[in-house]
């Protein structure tokens, strides 16, 4: 069945109706996450009509529907992939066995933590990006935000569905706590470092998209693997969400850099100074931002060397970024891989077995997706006919987690002394006056087709839609 | 509409690099699994695609509804596409066709007479621009993709009838497929693909072949799970060597008893209205007569029933010769208050050449006023060679009723009221 009840309180494609004990679970959770949305989701928004697209199932046809909504009506809802008869594990011990309609009880405690740390991160994106609505650049972008935000939403129910589900009584625990942590907050924090960062400007919203909602597509199609099936059904579909996620990163970047570009060309200029006084963000600015989104970023994928990775993988909970198109044993049980750790001050590599190492050939494969994607921001530069490229830093830059946390080193991989950081790192990473810059030109556009002036418009428009379209109706 | 012969241009389907960020949602989508992609770019295979649109919607940006005009000997491989930094642009079919003669066999004048001179220096017709991209309001839901390559169904064949005169040169089929218990629920305008048995001679399993629907959405036979298809024989490619239609000569001799592995449904714009007093003004050749005769008889039913008031519906319908026009005679038994039909035969001895644009002038007045009503969808199917003419007879005949073509055309491609299928 892949259609969803619309006339059920809570829009779903998993027959809900039939399952009783967890409608009324999830009916009593749904006035809470509506509580916590009107009180740390998008500031101020509850009477605008947005432009905004629906799923109405999960075929190609019927997910992506557009229509004007308030973001309180959003219909959330509780949409799985549809199932495949006779899926069988592809990875790990368990490998050709069929794929898991329940917990196994012995992975009971490793799958809620999971799926605890996916569902954790996806309020806290919305918890970060609250106020940015109120200096959004465009009615084109700020429709883009809430997007993001109430699909970010919809991969929170995602989550609590599995937890309510699945894990009895824990599960109902972790459903209401995954209401009550908040980004940011010094007593009860969300789980993982980059979600406690604040998303101060829009600069830093589109890193954020292009780099952290990346990661979230690796650990989705990781978890997209998973021998648990409604586990494997849920994020891959929360993947064909999470694609417009950072579509609004790598063009809202990509807009940013073709507007300096411009404003460099027609100055004649690359000196940062007059490029700011002409209220473009200059090169060096957005490098630094792109450094410090970078290594935040690569940081969530965990310790380099990690037994829980391996377990993971071996017990079938986690696969690998497209599992399925990897030609190897998918059991890699007497296999190597190269990483990196300091040895006598210097980077040296070492083999390690792979099963450990999972979390950094994730980490490598999203680096690799990474790169290509600031490729085409070079492109723009290259073909604004400018020298200068963007880059991503050494992966030991500025880490916190894993066998490189805490080490002295530059973006280009050499490791520094602690005096040359300190005199650097104004170079390296966005400095306070960065940010306050970038702040003093997020000034709020909002009347149709106009766009502040730090960032380009885009090609084309939503949906088909022209660029002028008013995608957000202020109530 | 035996797609992998009926003409030697194809309207591929190209991914914008530039706009692309290859987050892997059509590839995902692809029902036939023609999306690929490497660490540059996502590209669409041509060998595979059958242009069922299911990767459009999903696409976060936009870079996925590209089209490029080339002859199929021309299609841009794989291998170049994954090397593009930009889209090529358009390349007129006259230079790709003076290209291939330079450096392959040299090529006789198409089959199919070319509808309308492309002027020098003039930018090649693009009817995908024209063609809405999505349904009238009053559409009823379709359904797509129930199977795929990988999960075909199975259908019986339970008729299997010839549709024109008796000729040496032409053989149209009329073939009743029944589904039997499975849902394969279609609506008019939809198409199926039929998976062909065998293998081709470098050992692949044949790739699915797509054809119209040509019975309305209640079945071939009312309150039946059964459906038809109008197939003709391809004896001949466009430059007239004989080559046998892979799958068009295994339906055509299909036994009635005999199954046929079936994927799809696949189509969900070209679908017609179903509003009261919606007129339809069908446009067609050939085989391109069997998404009209699906319209037709779905519209006939409805008026049969007596509970609905039907708009007016018109055809105009080219084919060589009266002999070649398949479900001539059936046609001619219509009321012609129900139906106002037209045909125009090309290769007539003795009498002129005739196109349906001919015919759409000559009825510029009555044609005219059903363009002025917002009632009115059109369809056009059949070969790509009609496209541009028919365009062209549509634009004078808007203007000819007071009518400005670019906001009447751009309103009927917004409302889902200007539909081009061609191949």
């Amino acid at each position: 069945m892949s259609s969803i009840d619309y006339s059920e309180k809570i829009p779903n494609n998993v027959n809900l109706a039939e399952d009783r004990t967890l409608k009324r679970a999830l009916e009593q959770w749904q006035p809470n996450f509506i509580n916590w949305w009107g009180d740390v989701g998008p500031e101020g928004t509850s009477n605008h009509d947005v432009y905004l697209r629906t799923a109405v199932s999960v075929d190609p046809q019927g997910w992506a529907q557009f229509g004007y909504v308030k973001m309180p009506e959003y219909r959330w809802g509780i949409f799985l992939n549809p199932a495949q008869a006779d899926r069988t594990i592809q990875f790990g011990d368990h490998k050709g066995e069929a794929a898991w309609q329940d917990v196994p009880g012995e992975h009971r405690a490793n799958l809620r933590r999971i799926i605890v740390t996916q569902g954790d991160t996806e309020p806290a994106s919305v918890e970060q990006q609250r106020h940015l609505g109120l200096t959004c650049p465009s009615q084109y972008d700020l429709r883009n935000l809430f997007q993001v935000n109430v699909e970010e939403g919809r991969h929170l129910w995602a989550m609590v569905y599995l937890l309510q589900k699945h894990f009895g009584r824990d599960g109902r625990e972790e459903a209401e706590a995954l209401l009550e942590r908040r980004s940011g907050d010094e007593n009860n924090p969300r789980i993982l470092g980059a979600f406690n960062e604040k998303t101060p400007d829009w600069l830093a919203f589109f890193m954020f998209t292009y780099f952290t909602d990346r990661d979230g597509k690796f650990q989705l199609s990781a978890l997209a693997e998973s021998s648990f099936d409604p586990l494997a059904r849920t994020t891959r579909f929360m993947l064909t969400e999470e694609a417009h996620h950072m579509f609004v990163g790598e063009s809202g970047v990509s807009r940013v850099v073709q507007r300096t570009c411009q404003v460099m060309n027609d100055l004649k200029t690359d000196d940062p100074v007059k490029v700011r006084a002409a209220g473009a963000i200059d090169l060096g600015t957005i490098q630094r931002y792109l450094n410090f989104h970078y290594s935040v970023t690569i940081d969530l994928f965990g310790a380099d060397q990690s037994s829980n990775a391996a377990t993971f993988y071996s017990s079938g909970l986690k696969g690998r970024f497209e599992e399925g198109k990897r030609s190897d044993d998918h059991v890699l049980k007497d296999q190597s891989y190269t990483v990196l750790e300091v040895r006598d001050g210097q980077l040296a590599e070492k083999s390690v077995p792979m099963l450990n190492a999972l979390n950094e050939v994730l980490r490598d494969d999203f680096i690799k997706d990474s790169v290509a994607g600031i490729g085409r921001w070079n492109k723009v530069i290259e073909k604004a006919g400018l020298p200068h490229r963007l880059q991503v830093p050494h992966k030991a830059f500025h880490r916190n987690i894993g066998a490189l946390a805490g080490i002295k080193m530059a973006p280009d991989g050499r490791v520094v002394s602690e005096p040359e950081w300190n005199d650097k790192v104004g170079e390296w990473l966005p400095t306070d006056e960065d940010r306050a810059f970038v702040a003093s030109l997020m000034g709020r556009v909002v009347e149709p087709g106009k766009f502040a002036h730090w960032i380009a418009p885009p090609v084309m428009g939503i949906n088909r839609q022209p660029i002028d379209f008013e995608y957000v109706r202020f109530g | 509409m035996d797609m992998a012969v009926a003409d030697d241009v194809l309207n591929q389907h190209v991914i914008d690099p530039e706009i692309c960020i290859r987050c892997n949602t059509c590839e995902a989508t692809c029902p036939v699994g023609a999306v690929t992609h490497d660490a540059r770019n996502y590209v669409v295979d041509p060998a595979k695609c059958n242009h069922c649109l299911a990767c459009i919607p999903p696409c976060p940006t936009g870079s996925i509804d590209n089209w490029r005009r080339v002859l199929k000997v021309r299609a841009y491989s794989v291998q170049e596409q994954l090397g593009w930094d930009v889209l090529p642009g358009d390349v007129p079919l006259e230079q790709q066709r003076g290209e291939v003669t330079t450096d392959s066999a040299p090529v006789p004048a198409p089959a199919a007479p070319p509808a309308v001179q492309a002027e020098p220096g003039e930018a090649v017709f693009n009817g995908a621009a024209f063609s809405a991209t999505l349904p009238p309001w009053s559409a009823a839901h379709a359904y797509c993709n129930l199977y795929g390559p990988k999960g075909p169904t199975a259908a019986t064949v339970v008729g299997n009838f010839r549709v024109t005169e008796v000729g040496k040169e032409y053989d149209t089929h009329h073939i009743v497929l029944d589904f039997g218990a499975m849902p394969f629920p279609v609506l008019e305008g939809q198409s199926i693909g039929i998976v062909p048995p065998g293998a081709d001679e470098q050992g692949r399993a044949h790739h699915a072949r797509q054809y119209s629907v040509a019975s309305p959405r209640n079945g071939e036979r009312p309150g039946y799970n059964n459906l038809s298809l109008t197939v003709k024989r391809v004896l001949e490619d466009h430059q007239g060597r004989p080559v046998r239609g892979v799958a068009s000569n295994y339906l055509c001799d299909l036994k009635v008893g005999d199954a046929v592995q079936v994927i799809g449904p696949f189509g969900q714009t070209f679908l017609m209205p179903n509003h009261p007093r919606s007129n339809i003004v069908m446009i067609c050749t050939g085989t391109g007569s069997a998404p009209m005769r699906a319209m037709t008889e779905w519209r006939r039913r409805l008026r049969a029933s007596g509970k609905f008031e039907s708009g007016k519906l018109m055809l105009f319908f080219g084919a060589r010769t009266k002999e070649e026009l398949p479900y001539f005679g059936p046609l001619q038994n219509l009321p012609k208050d129900f139906i106002d039909i037209h045909l125009a035969f090309s290769r007539t001895a003795g009498a002129p050449k005739r196109y349906v644009q001919d015919l759409m002038r000559e009825r510029a007045a009555d044609l005219g006023a059903l363009l002025k009503d917002a009632n009115t969808c059109v369809y056009v199917c059949g070969l790509k060679a009609m496209e541009e003419g028919v365009v062209l007879a549509l634009r004078d005949v808007a203007q000819q009723a007071g009518l400005h073509w670019d906001t009447l055309r751009s309103a009927l491609q917004r409302e889902g009221r200007l539909h081009l299928e061609t191949y």
